[in-house]
């Protein structure tokens, strides 16, 4: 059995050239590159020159803005609680309803600290209420976080028109973007997109787990998380993870190189299965606007069945994709994404998202397409509401 | 990725006895699709005996597994021993069900609960009902629709100790949180309850005391050419006196503390207090 992989929201495969330059700071080049001998020349250049690489990515000032983490939950704690904690005067702090749970759950922190919390709604087809955002900002708003795609849907929200909004209010207000879901999709231009800090995270763009970064732009002053050493100049201590600082970088490159591709070939592979499934399958439903997507992601709510048993069954094919549903997770609750979209209880519990990468083939994609239908007929066949089920044929038909 | 037993795994893949029958002699049902996950089970009961059995399922792996179970094990089985199946049952039946998924195990003994009690046959409805519970049930987790005695149930069934515990079984307090206190109360005053049931009224604990002494502690001592008679109870203190060789023995205090009083309260009350008297 094969393994067609098609969770590439959750984490991606290490790309074999991503490997091949970082081997040799796991093994030779070991150094500590703060030291002063010779022998710690090389990892110390090889993290400037992965700096300089990151800097680019984000196509940012000055590498003094970048700062490396070990993931994209870091980076946003980093972000908003460095932000928030050099600057204990304003209380109101701004995020989404969908966004993703380092975000979420931090903010629901600030809430039961004190902090004023405005969390900003979405559409039925995912894309947020820029009038909610603008009403909500005031003068006492210390930093506005908003993802720049949804991880779920893969919805893209219109982040340099929400940096004009906010600016617009209070000049003085910092903007977080976690743009862990773009990177490797779309460019990221950090000045195009007016935000103080943006985050991103190495395994999703084929760099190990492990390694993240910050843009941290020169107006914004951070109090750090980590206190300890000099290193990224003071804002996070802890030795530099050289292997995967060069991994990441080398990364972005090939990421960079790759989003004609992604923009092209992936998409047209993810429209595919889309529309095949759409047509293939009468309960299935797409769960987000069709336009202002990242070009891998789609999510399909199978209705009057639940998600786990759909994965259960891809999974005894050999296909992975992950679900909405509230069973697969543990928690009794299905996705707060899909709740907040007002996706219908019939399909919430049965939605699933396929998200595909630069190595996904279309022997692959044909033969999901080729499988869904008679899964989804199987489990239908088990389902108590065959009448309602019924009726949704009648109407597709 | 649940650790689910291959017993489970089989069940989802090749469900048995899936769809519905026409004619039922009884259909109950448990949850609803807007909670995720609903369970519908139809049976044909002749004689007093389940003849057929058949589900329809919405819900994940565990809870298709848990329903297919079901049905093979009332199939041929008396109304009476079907009302003796528990989810506990269900759950082993299966190999055992990961803590997060055991609330598919009460979805089962639910519907087939719910099926009892719609069968026209069926009079003795009390016999469903657990004696703790009160006559009126209240709905405890508004999100999931779980009402107290569902929750007083799983803590009987399967000796649950913890608010966790409950939301793993029922779902109840697993969505807002809001009736998590609310559950608290429920576990503490199920277990106050238990031990107020299970404390000795003074006659019965003076004859439980008494019992011991003659028929466990001075079985022992009289081995070594030692014997004890009860003088007195007074509250938790029990006066004794050593006889034959315990009596002067230099040990007689180790004797009385280390094998007298411990035994007293390990069998009867740790309040208990062993004082020699001449």
């Amino acid at each position: 059995m094969n393994l067609i992989y098609l969770d590439n929201n959750a984490t991606t495969k290490v790309d074999p050239q991503v490997l091949d330059v970082m081997l040799p700071y796991l093994k030779d080049e070991y150094a500590n590159p703060s030291s002063i001998y010779d022998f710690a020349k090389q990892s110390n250049h090889a993290v400037k020159e992965a700096r300089g690489v990151i800097k680019n990515f984000f196509n940012a000032e000055n590498e003094k803005e970048i700062i490396f983490t070990s993931c994209g939950s870091e980076s946003a704690n980093m972000a908003i609680r460095g932000v928030l904690n050099m600057n204990k005067n304003n209380r109101h702090v701004i995020t989404t309803k969908v966004e993703h749970p380092c975000v979420l759950n931090l903010y629901q922190a600030l809430e039961k600290e004190g902090y004023k919390v405005d969390y900003i709604g979405v559409n039925s087809n995912g894309e947020l209420d820029l009038e909610q955002l603008e009403c909500s900002i005031n003068d006492d708003t210390a930093i506005v976080s908003i993802m720049y795609a949804n991880n779920e849907t893969g919805v893209i929200f219109p982040i340099e028109k929400i940096s004009e909004i906010i600016k617009s209010k209070n000049k003085e207000t910092k903007f977080f973007v976690d743009a862990v879901q773009v990177a490797g999709k779309i460019p990221i231009d950090v000045q195009a997109m007016g935000a103080d800090l943006v985050g991103i995270s190495g395994h999703k763009f084929h760099a190990p787990k492990g390694i993240g970064a910050l843009y941290v732009n020169s107006k914004t002053i951070l109090k750090p998380l980590i206190i300890g050493g000099h290193q990224e100049r003071g804002r996070r201590a802890g030795t530099e993870n050289v292997p995967y600082i060069v991994g990441m970088a080398k990364a972005a490159e090939l990421a960079v190189d790759q989003l004609k591709f992604e923009n092209t070939e992936v998409k047209r592979l993810r429209d595919k299965l889309e529309s095949n499934i759409l047509k293939n399958v009468y309960n299935a439903r797409l769960n987000a606007s069709i336009v202002n997507r990242v070009p891998n992601t789609t999510n399909i709510g199978f209705e009057y069945i639940e998600g786990e048993l759909i994965l259960l069954h891809l999974s005894d094919l050999g296909i992975c994709a992950s679900s909405g549903s509230a069973c697969t997770s543990g928690s009794l609750e299905p996705s707060h994404v899909l709740r907040a979209m007002n996706v219908p209880f019939t399909a919430i519990h049965g939605s699933i998202r396929f998200s595909l990468s630069r190595y996904t083939t279309e022997q692959e994609i044909d033969y999901v397409c080729e499988k869904m239908p008679s899964i989804i007929d199987k489990l239908t066949n088990l389902s108590p509401f065959q009448d309602e089920l019924a009726a949704l044929k009648r109407l597709k038909n | 990725m649940w650790d689910y037993s291959d017993k489970v795994i089989d069940h989802y893949r090749n469900p048995r006895n899936v769809g519905k029958i026409d004619n039922a002699d009884a259909v109950g049902t448990a949850g609803s699709l807007a909670c995720g996950d609903q369970l519908k089970i139809y049976l044909k009961i002749n004689n007093g005996i389940v003849t057929d059995a058949k589900f329809q399922t919405f819900g994940c792996g565990s809870a298709v597994a848990s329903s297919s179970i079901l049905t093979e094990m009332i199939i041929g089985k008396s109304i009476e021993d079907v009302k003796k199946i528990t989810n506990k049952d269900i759950a082993d039946q299966l190999d055992g069900l990961p803590p997060e998924k055991m609330h598919c195990s009460v979805m089962g003994y639910e519907a087939l609960e719910d099926a009892l009690k719609n069968w026209d046959d069926y009079t003795d409805l009390d016999d469903l009902r657990n004696e703790n519970k009160e006559s009126s049930d209240k709905i405890v987790c508004t999100c999931f629709g779980v009402t107290e005695n569902m929750i007083w149930d799983a803590i009987k069934t399967n000796g649950l100790k913890t608010v966790e515990e409950i939301t793993n079984y029922t779902k109840a307090g697993g969505a807002c949180g809001r009736c998590k206190n609310a559950i608290q109360d429920i576990i503490d005053t199920y277990y106050k309850k238990e031990s107020e049931e299970s404390t000795l009224s003074p006659a019965q604990k003076i004859l439980k005391i008494n019992n011991i002494i003659e028929n466990q502690i001075s079985l022992e001592l009289k081995k070594d050419g030692g014997d004890i008679t009860l003088v007195d109870i007074q509250g938790d203190k029990v006066m004794v006196k050593l006889r034959g060789k315990c009596s002067g023995c230099k040990n007689s205090h180790l004797t009385l503390k280390a094998f007298v009083e411990t035994t007293l309260k390990e069998t009867v009350d740790p309040n208990i207090e062993v004082v020699e008297v001449q």
